[in-house]
């Protein structure tokens, strides 16, 4: 995209990034950017490896391959993949939410919050020691500490609740308080992992009235399957399917992108089976049978007989899984499709009429449609959402 | 083998038809159970071969008790323990509790007769009853004081609650004073009541500190941290033998040792977090317990300079600060400076307010802690330690100041512990002593600094009383020695409190910080750790 | 190399015990994922079955053959060791299930104090010393081998071919396996998961008082306090093997086994247990999750 845009308006820019679990290609070679102020959202399929990217931004995980650069508003900049974990947070300015959220369920929200400051706690405890003896810099400090807290539980609405332990909140309060405690670090990017998740209308459209409020001081990178939300409040939107990005720019343009469409709605078995024959790729119809999305499977309970599970489950740690992003990939068919379509424009002449219709009819309807599937995706949350990924991954 | 029994048969079932049926369950696992292990008893005769004696009496004993005790519970223990619960339609109100039915004025009333009467016949007990009923008559007696102070604290219980620090300090504070009025006033003598106060200042007051000090020391690293440690007692003995070594050998005094031993424990403490930063759960527990029995093998097998199971004798006393001095023989030997009677109890006392000193001190860094950002931290970690991650926290570095924090504690005890006793040697630093302060904790309420302080009082307190049951030898003979039942009860008692409340006398936490009011989180929210 | 061969020989005996207890470990951890501290303790019951009945054999008949004896023993053994370990888990388990992870460490800690001190009080707390059962020694190329030390082997290479059998081949191990997996699942889908955990204590009871007798057998004697080194050790074996995995446990307690008879022979006998300790912490900090245990996958 925009490769005129200078560096110093680009908050954060992912090369050439690659993720491999094994045989498993989670990412592959993903190369994007996101621009200071906005809202980029990344979205996808299940499993389209989006978390991973996260993963790999905050560091939870080393990519195999590729480089992410922070470019900070001082100017200093950062290589994400080379920071240790804690780090990124710490002094890149880099937070994060969970999908799974992950708050201390047994600290109250202050507390919440307050451990989210804990750096600019400990300078100013003196490491501890001078917070020991009761030195009042650190009084003072802890007392802005908490304002801010106070700030962001009255942005979050959550200032009531402040006293109770975040256990004890409803879920879609449960995700505003992850938001305000990871802004309660200071961040200069912030990441949210699909924070409308299992959230009501209601509630959804708070969200996007606090995120359109971080927006002014801070950048957010979003992961989001709700399609409303994401169309709304985003300024850019990159698109990924079986680790691979196959769609960049703004949310018009990507709503309008047949590959879009093919990822999210698919395009039925039949048409792919005789475009694929068509086009001769033996190899893509092979991968096509392989088993089940094992991410999905039992994988990762410590298993006692170790033996005789693993011959009936696939494990990501064994390397033995094949990669399945090239055949299953619904956009991937589509570039298949077209190419067809222009090799051999005999016997397609029918076809080539679908395509068209296929590219032009869905222009009005297939936003719609789409956002009304990944909606229903993910009200039902992961359970609900799961299927849809089986069926896309593992085709028997 | 199953007890349960099908559900219709239990809806028929009268719960005496069904406390008859387990009963006969009960006692025929007991016998299974016992037949061999009481029923025979290996004993050596003369010419050291093993041989069998038979017991069967007490075999048929045990197995009827547990069959009786059995009955007992289902028939009547269950229904009355569910019928506590129901609240009775008419009124609406819950039925009288066990403990408002247990504690009544009738009954505090006599017990004061009682304990009182008793008390004024002291001396001529033996006199007037004969030495068997005299054993009852003083075992009676502190029965009678006992539920005369349980009545009254039940009594205040709420103003106890809310004042409980400082009610507990000040109970502390007291404790010596009061013991040795007491006892004064009973002995008719002051040189009495201080000989006398022996036993309870040491044997009840100094170890039941240690125990508090050692579980506020663990807590630090299991309740807040939240990670398992099963080889607590590593630092206790390093503590114990830095002060040893180097009181014994350069004379140093314990107020410089003190410290150094603290540090020299969290030193030790950081160098066990190294290795087990990555671990998690039962890998890092058993690599805890694998470094508590490398500390303890190597103080046995060093012997040039642990001088191993031969102990290390000859550890210099604690001076009164440098002042006055404890021993006898010393110029300044506190009795003459203070122109008053020789008696050994001024030194227990004096240690016993020090180890008290050195408790107050725990807690009081403990709880600050708790509100500066690493007790935040290590609360955060034991919650969720991705998140943490996420939000900046180094977690390494946290884990190793948790380690550090404990062990620091745990040196400081042992220290205190070498001084103590005069003599250090590796039988004290065994892995049932990090069990039992393990215990202590979690029988407590992981990271509650006053339920561990009830725990080790009731499991400490407990078991040192049973040395004092020595009546019962009258009653099973001259070969029944109370103190052998000790840890048989004490390991019971762990099961029992455990079944009874899962989560410790104190389930719920304190927060560190409020906006509006102070609400104790349910322990339901709060997580143990996985490391 | 006749004393290398010779040590060998000896840390594959060790080794034979402590597997088979660091089964009983590994298994009740694969399936409630709790460290039943009492297994160490259970293993002594296991032993001083074996000693009653042994002694109870001496005082019944004249004579007994020695294999017929042991097989008495070993059977007797397993039946009330099971017995206990039962009880154990029915008493002091099975109401904390579900709860709290630290509870169910306790009441087995404090199993294992009650356990030994049960024993001490009831058995008395001296050594139980037994005249040798085998004594046949047979010496091929300068390395000597005991038939004692042959008995260990095969018995347990035999327990653990059955032992194999029966959770890779049978509905129960299905079950068991099932339940580690995932416990509420497997309950929904009709397995008793209360009578398969209960049936995994009786197994691994089974295995420690084989082992129990097997190591009577070896030393001649047993006391009230040895379940604690044997239990650790297992557990260490266990831990080093990979805790939940059943070859892990058997190669942990081979190592264990090696490593203290290497070290006693080569280096320090005071000091084996310390290297055994210290290989132990060597080990999980380059493989986190023991030899043969499956890495924890950090998802985030
Ligand atoms: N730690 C890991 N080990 C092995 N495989 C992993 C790991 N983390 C992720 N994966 C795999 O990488 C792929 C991408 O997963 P990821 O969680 O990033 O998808 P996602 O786009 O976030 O999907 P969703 O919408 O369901 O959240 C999946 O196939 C997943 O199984
Ligand atoms: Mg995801």
């Amino acid at each position: 995209m925009n490769a005129q845009a200078s560096a110093d308006d680009l908050i954060l820019q992912v090369e050439h990034l690659s993720m491999k679990f094994g045989g498993l290609v989670a990412i592959g070679d993903l190369s994007f950017q996101a621009r200071r102020g906005e809202i980029t959202a990344l979205i996808g399929p299940n499993g389209a490896g989006k978390t991973t990217v996260f993963n790999c931004i905050t560091g939870f995980y080393k990519p195999t391959e590729g480089m992410i650069t922070l470019n900070k508003r001082d100017g200093s900049t950062y290589l994400l993949e080379r920071l240790p974990n804690h780090e990124i947070p710490a002094r890149a300015n880099v937070a994060r939410t969970f999908q799974n959220i992950r708050l201390f369920s047994g600290m109250t929200l202050l507390e919440n919050l307050l451990v989210a400051q804990h750096n600019k706690l400990m300078k100013a405890s003196g490491y501890t020691f001078l917070g020991l003896f009761g030195f009042p810099s650190y009084r003072q400090a802890s007392a802005e500490s908490i304002d801010l807290a106070r700030h962001w539980l009255e942005k979050a609405d959550l200032v009531d609740r402040a006293d109770d332990p975040a256990g004890d909140l409803p879920y879609g309060a449960q995700r505003r308080l992850e938001i305000a405690r990871a802004m309660c670090t200071g961040p200069e990017l912030l990441c949210l992992d699909e924070p409308a998740a299992g959230l009501n209308p209601r509630e959804s459209a708070a969200l996007n009235e606090l995120l359109m409020d971080i927006k002014n001081s801070t950048s957010i990178l979003l992961i989001e399957h709700d399609m409303s939300v994401v169309m709304q409040i985003s300024d850019h939107v990159v698109v990924l399917e079986y680790g691979r990005k196959i769609s960049d720019g703004n949310p018009q343009s990507v709503r309008t992108d047949p590959r879009v469409i093919a990822a999210y709605l698919g395009v039925d078995d039949e048409e792919v089976e005789t475009v694929l024959t068509e086009v001769g790729d033996e190899d893509v119809i092979e991968q096509l049978d392989t088993g089940p999305d094992a991410a999905h499977g039992p994988g990762n309970s410590a298993s006692m007989m170790a033996g005789p599970v693993s011959d009936t489950v696939e494990h990501a740690d064994e390397g033995e899984r094949v990669t399945v992003s090239k055949g299953a990939s619904k956009a991937a068919q589509v570039d298949a499709r077209s190419a067809s379509v222009a090799g051999k424009p005999a016997p397609v002449a029918k076809k080539a009429a679908k395509v068209s219709t296929a590219k032009a009819a869905p222009k009005k309807t297939a936003a719609k449609a789409a956002a009304a599937k990944a909606d229903s995706a993910s009200k039902g949350k992961q359970a609900a959402a799961k299927p849809a990924a089986g069926k896309r991954g593992g085709r028997k | 083998m199953a007890v349960t029994v099908s559900p219709e048969r239990d809806v028929v079932a009268t719960p005496v038809q069904r406390a008859f049926r387990e009963a006969l369950y009960a006692g025929a696992i007991a016998l299974g159970l016992f037949v061999l292990f009481i029923g025979l008893r290996t004993d050596q005769n003369i010419s050291n071969e093993l041989i069998l004696v038979r017991r069967w009496g007490l075999l048929a004993l045990v197995v009827v008790l547990t069959a009786v005790g059995r009955f007992l519970y289902v028939a009547y223990a269950q229904p009355f323990a569910a019928s506590l619960k129901v609240a009775d339609v008419a009124t609406g109100l819950l039925p009288e509790s066990m403990a408002t039915r247990f504690f009544r004025l009738p009954y505090f009333i006599a017990a004061i007769v009682i304990a009182f009467a008793l008390l004024v016949l002291a001396g001529s007990l033996d006199g007037l009853l004969g030495p068997d009923l005299a054993g009852y008559a003083r075992f009676l007696r502190a029965l009678a004081i006992i539920y005369a102070v349980a009545s009254v604290m039940f009594y205040f219980r709420s103003f106890i609650h809310a004042h409980f620090s400082a009610l507990g300090v000040s109970a502390l504070a007291l404790y010596p004073v009061i013991v040795v009025l007491t006892l004064a006033l009973y002995t008719g003598s002051v040189a009495g009541g201080f000989q006398g106060s022996l036993k309870w200042v040491d044997n009840f007051g100094i170890q039941i500190l240690i125990y508090v000090m050692l579980a506020w020391g663990l807590n630090i690293v299991i309740g807040l941290a939240g990670l398992l440690d099963l080889g607590y007692v590593a630092f206790y003995a390093v503590g114990a033998y830095a002060y040893a070594l180097l009181g014994t050998h350069f004379g140093l005094s314990f107020w410089i040792l003190l410290p150094a031993a603290g540090c020299m424990a969290a030193f030790w403490g950081v160098m066990l977090g190294f290795p087990v930063l990555r671990l998690r759960g039962d890998y890092l527990a058993i690599v805890t317990l694998a470094f508590g029995e490398i500390i303890r093998l190597v103080l046995i097998n060093w012997r040039e300079v642990t001088n191993g199971s031969a102990r290390i004798s000859g550890i210099p006393k604690v001076s009164f600060f440098g002042l006055m001095s404890f021993n006898v023989s010393d110029p300044n030997y506190i009795a003459k400076v203070l122109n008053i009677a020789t008696s050994s109890a001024y030194y227990k006392i004096f240690l016993y307010y020090l180890i008290l000193g050195l408790c107050l001190l725990t807690a009081f860094v403990t709880i600050r802690l708790r509100r500066l950002p690493v007790g935040r931290a290590w609360e955060a970690l034991r919650e969720d330690e991705i998140a943490c991650r996420s939000l900046g926290i180094n977690t390494t570095t946290t884990k190793l100041t948790a380690f550090a924090t404990g062990a620091m504690f745990g040196g400081f005890a042992g220290s205190f512990f070498a001084a103590r006793q005069g003599f250090v040697s590796p039988e004290s630093f065994v892995f049932l002593e990090s069990a039992i302060v393990l215990a202590i904790v979690v029988l407590g309420g992981m990271g509650s600094l006053a339920g561990i302080a009830v725990a080790a009082l009731v499991m400490i307190g407990g078991t040192e009383a049973l040395r004092e049951l020595d009546f019962l030898k009258r009653v099973f003979g001259p070969d029944f020695t109370p103190e052998l039942y000790r840890m048989l009860l004490f390991g019971m008692a762990m099961v029992i409190v455990m079944l009874w409340k899962p989560r410790g006398f104190v389930g719920s936490r304190e927060p560190t910080a409020f906006l509006k009011e102070r609400k104790t989180v349910s322990g339901s929210f709060t997580k143990e750790g996985h490391g | 190399m006749q004393y290398f061969v010779q040590q060998l020989i000896n840390g594959l005996t060790l080794g034979s015990i402590y597997g088979l207890i660091a089964i009983g470990y590994t298994m009740v951890y694969g399936i409630i994922g709790m460290i039943n501290f009492a297994h160490g303790d259970i293993f002594m019951v296991g032993a001083f079955t074996a000693l009653i009945v042994f002694l109870i054999l001496g005082a019944l008949f004249y004579s007994v053959p020695v294999v017929v004896a042991l097989l008495i023993m070993m059977i007797v053994g397993m039946l009330l060791t099971s017995l206990y370990n039962w009880t154990i888990e029915k008493v002091a388990y099975r109401p904390l299930r579900g709860s709290f992870r630290l509870a169910p460490l306790i009441t087995a800690i404090g199993m294992s104090i009650a356990l030994s001190n049960f024993v001490q009080v009831t058995q008395g707390p001296r050594n139980k010393p037994i005249p040798p059962l085998v004594s046949q020694v047979y010496t091929i190329d300068g390395i000597s081998v005991s038939l004692k030390q042959i008995i260990i082997v095969l018995v347990t290479a035999v327990l653990l071919a059955i032992f194999w059998y029966l959770v890779n081949r049978t509905a129960l191990g299905r079950a068991q396996r099932a339940c580690e997996q995932d416990r509420k699942m497997a309950a929904l889908l009709g397995v008793d998961v209360d009578r398969t955990i209960s049936i995994t204590f009786i197994m691994g009871a089974a295995l420690a008082a084989v082992a129990g007798t097997l190591f009577l057998m070896y030393y001649g004697v047993v006391v009230f306090s040895d379940g604690f080194v044997p239990g650790v050790k297992a557990f260490t074996a266990a831990v080093l093997g990979g805790i939940g995995s059943l070859p892990g446990a058997v190669l942990g307690g081979l190592l264990i086994g090696f490593i203290e008879s290497m070290w006693s022979a080569y280096f320090s006998i005071d000091y084996k247990d310390v290297a055994a300790f210290s290989i132990l912490a060597i080990v999980l900090i380059f493989l986190p999750s023991g030899i043969l245990g499956r890495p924890e996958v950090e998802k985030v």
